[in-house]
C-alpha cells in the first residue's frame, strides 16, 4: 500500500515537473506545478508530516500558484512561447548534460550514504495504535519550533513584512512626478521610500 | 527482491527528490520566460523539502520538519518579491524574456 502511494505520488510529481519544463503555455506550466506540489503533499502525509502537508497544500498549491496565475493574467503574457527554436545553439544539450550529471552525482552520493542512514535511523516516533501516548506530529513540531528556533521564527515575521512592503513599493504604478526614476530604484531603497 | 522493496525506503524518497531537483535545474537553464524560471525554482525548493522530511523521518529528528517550515516561509517571501520585480519590468516591456533582462534597466 505504501509502495502504491509512493509510486502514484512519484508519477504525479515527475509528470508535473516535466510539464512545467516542457509546456509552452505559462498557464499550463502553473497547473503542472500544482500537480507536483500536491504530489509532494501526498508524500508528506505518507511520511507522517501531517502539518507540513497541510501547509504545503494551503501555501504552495493555494497561495503561490494563485499568485503566479494572477501575475500571468494581470500582465496578459499568457501567450505561448515558441519552445521549438533554441536561441542559443548549445544551450539545451548543455542543460541536459548538467541536469543528468547533477542527478547522477546526487544519486550516487545518496546510494553511497545509504548504509549510514540505515545505521542511525530509528525513525520519528509517531502516534498510532501501538503508541498512543506519544505526541502527535504537530505537537512535536510546535515544541521544536517554539523552543529551539523561536528567534528564527520571529525573524521570519520580519522577513515577511519586509517582503510585502518591498513588493508594494516595487509593483506600484509610478506616480507622475517620479515616473522615470521610480522604476530604476533598487530593492534596497524601497524601505526608505516607504518610510518617507 | 519484491519483499525487500515492499515499503519505500528513505533512499527512494531521496532519489525522487534528486530527480525533481535535476528537472528544476534543467528548467531554469532552458526556459526563457522569467515566470517559468521562477516555477522551476519552486520545483527545486520542493525537492529539498522532500529530502528534508524524508531524512527527518529516517533519523528521528523533528528539526528537519522545522527547517521545512522556514524554507516554505522564505520561498513565499522570495516569490512575492520576485513577482513584484517581474511585474514592474514586464509592465514596461511585455515581451521581455530573460535574455532581454541582462541589463537591469527599465
Amino acid at each position: 500500500m505504501e509502495l502504491f502511494v509512493f509510486i502514484c505520488a512519484a508519477i504525479m510529481i515527475l509528470g508535473g515537473a516535466v510539464g512545467v519544463v516542457t509546456r509552452s503555455h505559462p498557464v499550463h506550466c502553473a497547473l503542472s506545478l500544482v500537480a507536483t506540489l500536491f504530489g509532494v503533499a501526498v508524500l508528506f502525509v505518507a511520511m507522517e508530516a501531517h502539518f507540513l502537508a497541510a501547509v504545503q497544500t494551503i501555501v504552495y498549491a493555494g497561495a503561490i500558484v494563485v499568485l503566479f496565475l494572477f501575475v500571468i493574467m494581470l500582465l496578459g503574457i499568457d501567450r505561448s512561447e515558441s519552445i521549438r527554436i533554441d536561441p542559443i545553439k548549445v544551450q539545451r544539450p548543455l542543460a541536459g548534460i548538467v541536469g543528468v550529471g547533477l542527478i547522477g552525482i546526487i544519486g550516487g552520493a545518496i546510494l553511497q550514504s545509504r548504509d549510514a542512514i540505515k545505521a542511525r535511523g530509528e525513525g520519528l516516533a509517531v502516534a498510532n495504535a501501538d503508541n498512543p501516548v506519544h505526541d502527535s506530529n504537530i505537537k512535536q513540531l510546535a515544541n521544536d519550533l517554539f523552543s529551539n528556533h523561536v528567534f528564527a521564527f520571529e525573524l521570519t515575521s520580519v522577513l515577511l513584512v519586509v517582503a510585502v512592503v518591498g513588493t508594494v513599493t516595487l509593483a506600484r504604478r509610478p506616480t507622475k512626478r517620479g515616473a522615470s526614476d521610480q522604476s530604476e530604484e533598487s530593492p534596497d531603497d524601497s524601505g526608505q521610500k516607504v518610510s518617507e | 527482491m519484491t519483499a525487500a522493496i515492499a515499503v519505500p525506503t528513505t533512499t527512494w524518497y531521496l532519489l525522487l527528490a534528486a530527480v525533481l531537483f535535476g528537472i528544476g535545474v534543467v528548467g531554469v537553464l532552458v526556459r526563457r520566460n522569467p515566470l517559468i524560471m521562477f516555477m522551476c525554482i519552486e520545483l527545486m525548493l520542493n525537492a529539498v523539502n522532500l529530502s528534508f522530511v524524508a531524512l527527518a523521518k529516517a533519523l528521528g529528528d523533528i528539526g528537519g520538519q522545522t527547517t521545512v517550515v522556514f524554507v516554505m516561509v522564505v520561498a513565499a517571501a522570495e516569490v512575492v518579491v520576485g513577482l513584484g520585480i517581474i511585474v514592474s519590468i514586464l509592465r514596461k516591456r511585455p515581451t521581455a524574456t530573460a535574455d532581454d533582462l541582462a541589463e537591469l534597466k527599465g
